[in-house]
């Protein structure tokens, strides 16, 4: 599972969950971005192509984005992206979107644990047999 | 082909604890365009910084990855080590393999040694694509704007002018000293308003490096940070102001009468007139719309009075032009409408005023020479009623904020209507009594026992007039009975608002306002003075309610900030901005209005370009632009995709 993480509140609070000592299970590859607005639905639907479970998608509450307003961007493109996802048949389970700031480290490791189990669940992503890129 | 190289960090066994180390040196030694990795204790240390700085020397290295704590603590440190060794630092990104990994995986340390490979891997990809990258050096013009005269601005503008740099102080009104130069006393010391107000307002005026420029509006601000380009409208007074004496013998002819608004109605003014005996500057000023033509075939009585000869009704606006480096906005507050309370009767009671007006009649200056005398009928009230949070604190109708100083004026009121009324009785309705500054709760003592002033806990329902009374209905909520009073002056504590012009100001600076239209700063905490746009500053009421001691110490903050400003050689600014491929390019114009910095615009040849100081690298357009054309500098799409390819291989 691939997470974005914004540099200034979410990818934080990531470290601050590190800080905290709290565990949660392996399976994400953090991936900085400066704002959760860099975050371009090609590279949800890329993460899915090449193998990926899952995507997370971290920034900051709105109202708070560090660069004003690109957290408004990311949350209308992941409402449109969910309805794509549910169209091709990966579904928007698949992908998750949360606010996080720099001091919820345990809403940080919470999110990840619970997107992760919720993913254990669903049945693995195959299209008629073969993988979603070929 | 990069020659890249890695240094993967134990942090003693914050990391090697649980990742095998060699294992990851094994795995990315075979990593394409890797040709050195190596592993230490302490990277940080000197050692394992001089560890990495003869390692790019002696293998002409031309990429770094350091595999170690999270780069909010010592990406800096490394990129610093790598310049050092004479590569650009921009070329030495860090892989976090501690705090989201090491740390947070101490059970399987498998897992967490596959996820370390997995990530550095990903910085390996990233890096290999970055270019070196210069900080933007932007110059700096030496000048400050100060918008707005009050006390806020005309500290900013002091303090700004004494560090030796030029300010231009802009006041919409005639004179400066805003609503300070209304009041009578201030509270807790009851110095003289204007008596602590004038020597700095004189200052001001005197003062080698400050241009002032009354009656004068900014209309227009373009550029950035260090390269403001300001335009200013300069009305017309009609009134030369060097040549006015102030002597007052046009105002004794002028035939035309209005209300004077330094006054809040309470009295009137000329058409020709000096807003008060203080101002500065110390001219006259003509008031065109209700001067009767400014022509002397229609009057011209003005003119002919004036021996001065300062009168010239052929006067125009002007248009100046200003750089400026920094920028300070400090326009200040207006009362909330006192027509928006009917239940109070503001408006339509003559008897019922607000604070601002009742500072007037307690002013030694004010319409009554500072006897305190209702405005119906002039006499002298034996029974004051003072309510408190007139619009505050009402989340359901009105303001719901706390207006900060209105338990400390009321109080003040109070006490000096005692001490000129002493035969008189006061009440004063309060939900709660807000005395945080410094002698404010022992001046609310004083103003409680000293001076016997009844304080009601409980709000006024209704306020309407009876014969040549005003009936007050409250509740004492204390005892849980109705109170009825029958008072012949009674004083609201209306709520403060921005100032009128704040809107306009925000648009043209581009500020954002929060709900209630004061202005936002970048962080309430601990960047209170600055707006999002680097290089324009906040100070006074305009940005919430406050005193006087706070206005004058955010005024003095916002100097500082300008001055850090203004005083560098030059600034330097991150160089990670986004940059559009003019062949790609469509002008569709999506990037435009995405940019929070308005730092992208559409050039003749309709194509985007970004304005590299402008630009603060959050990569929100790259994401919108639908061709690619837009990419981030370090951080491009190429870039993530690869980073993406390299989390979920194998």
């Amino acid at each position: 599972m691939i997470a974005f993480l914004c540099n200034w509140c979410a990818y934080a609070g990531a470290d601050l969950a590190g800080v905290s000592r709290l565990q949660y299970p392996p399976n994400v590859i953090p991936i900085r971005v400066m704002c959760s607005g860099r975050v371009d639905p090609q590279f949800v639907l890329l993460a899915f192509s090449k193998g990926a479970d899952g995507v997370f998608i971290g920034g900051c509450h709105p109202g708070d984005c560090h660069y004003v307003a690109g957290n408004y961007k990311t949350f209308k493109r992941v409402i449109l992206l969910k309805k794509l996802l549910n169209q091709i048949g990966i579904g928007e389970e698949r992908l998750r979107l949360e606010w996080i700031n720099a001091t919820e480290g345990k809403k940080f490791a919470e999110s990840i644990s619970d997107f992760i189990e919720k993913l254990k669940r669903l049945p693995p992503l195959r299209y008629n047999g073969g993988r979603l890129d070929e | 082909m990069r020659r890249i190289g890695v240094f993967v960090c134990h942090c003693g066994n914050n990391i090697a604890g649980t990742i095998n180390i060699e294992e990851v040196v094994k795995e990315i030694s075979e990593y394409p365009s890797v040709v050195y990795v190596t592993s230490y204790r302490y990277m940080c240390s000197e050692p394992g910084q001089n560890l990495i700085v003869n390692a790019i020397r002696e293998n002409s290295l031309d990429a770094v990855v350091v595999a170690a704590c999270s780069p909010s603590m010592h990406e800096e440190t490394f990129r610093n080590a790598v310049k050092r060794a004479g590569l650009n630092p921009y070329l030495c990104e860090i892989a976090n393999i501690r705090e989201q990994c090491s740390w947070v995986h101490e059970h399987d340390k498998d897992a967490a040694t596959v996820k370390a490979i997995r990530i550095i891997k990903n910085i390996i990809a990233k890096v290999s694509k970055n270019e070196p990258l210069h900080p933007v050096k932007v110059p700096v013009n030496k000048k400050c704007l100060v918008i707005g005269g009050g006390i806020s601005g005309i500290q900013a503008a002091l303090d700004v002018a004494n560090s030796g740099y030029e300010v231009i102080l802009v006041e919409k009104e005639p004179s400066i000293g805003g609503h300070m130069a209304q009041l009578s006393e201030t509270f807790p010391t009851l110095d003289c308003s204007q008596c602590i107000l004038t020597p700095k307002m004189v200052a001001v005026s005197r003062h080698p490096n400050i241009r002032l420029l009354t009656y004068s509006e900014v209309i227009e601000v373009s550029g950035y940070v260090g390269n403001f380009r300001v335009k200013i409208l300069k009305k017309p007074r009609y009134v030369i102001e060097d040549k006015c004496t102030a002597c007052g013998d046009c105002e004794k002819v002028c035939p035309v009468t209005v209300l004077n608004e330094f006054e809040r109605g309470l009295s009137v003014r000329k058409a020709i007139y000096i807003p008060f005996p203080q101002a500065v500057p110390s001219s006259y000023v003509i008031d065109e719309v209700n001067c009767l033509g400014l022509n002397p075939l229609i009057c011209g009585k003005c003119k002919d009075a004036c021996d001065a000869n300062a009168i010239d009704y052929d006067m125009r606006p002007e248009i100046i032009i200003e750089e400026v480096g920094a920028i300070i906005v400090a326009t200040g507050y207006d009362l909330y409408p006192k027509e928006k309370i009917a239940e109070y009767g503001y408006g339509e009671i003559p008897d019922v005023i607000d604070s601002l007006e009742f500072e007037r009649l307690l002013s030694s200056s004010g319409p009554t020479g500072g006897v305190i005398r209702r405005p119906s009928d002039g006499k002298i009230p034996k029974t004051i009623v003072f309510i408190q949070c007139v619009g505050s604190r009402d989340p359901e109708k009105h303001l719901e904020y706390c207006s900060k100083i209105c338990c400390m004026y009321t109080a003040k009121h109070a006490l000096l209507y005692k001490h000129r009324v002493p035969d008189g009785q006061a009440f004063v309705f309060y939900i709660d009594i807000r005395a945080a500054g410094k002698g404010y709760e022992e001046f609310i003592n004083r103003v409680m026992e000293e001076e016997r002033i009844v304080y009601i806990r409980g709000r006024v329902s209704r306020v309407f007039r009876k014969g040549d009374k005003v009936i007050v209905w409250g509740v004492d909520t204390l005892t849980g009975k109705k109170v009825e009073i029958e008072a012949d002056l009674v004083v609201l504590a209306m709520g403060i608002v921005p100032s009128k012009g704040t809107k306009a100001i925000a648009e043209i600076l581009k500020i954002p306002q929060d709900e209630w239209g004061f202005l936002k700063e970048v962080h309430p905490k601990l960047r209170p003075v600055e707006s999002p746009t680097t290089g324009i500053f906040i100070a006074g009421a305009v940005h919430s309610p406050k005193d006087i001691p706070d206005a004058v110490a955010q005024g003095s903050s916002a100097a500082a900030k300008a001055i850090a400003i203004l005083s560098a050689k030059e600034l330097i600014h991150e160089p990670t901005v986004a940059v559009v491929d003019w062949t790609l390019c469509s002008g569709c114009e999506v990037c435009v209005a995405l940019c929070p910095y308005s730092a992208i615009r559409i050039t003749s040849q309709k194509k985007a370009e970004v304005n590299e100081v402008l630009c603060e690298g959050c990569g929100t357009c790259v994401a919108a632009c639908p061709t690619g054309a837009l990419q981030l500098k370090n951080m491009t799409d190429e870039q993530i995709e690869s980073m993406i390819i390299n989390s979920l291989e194998g």
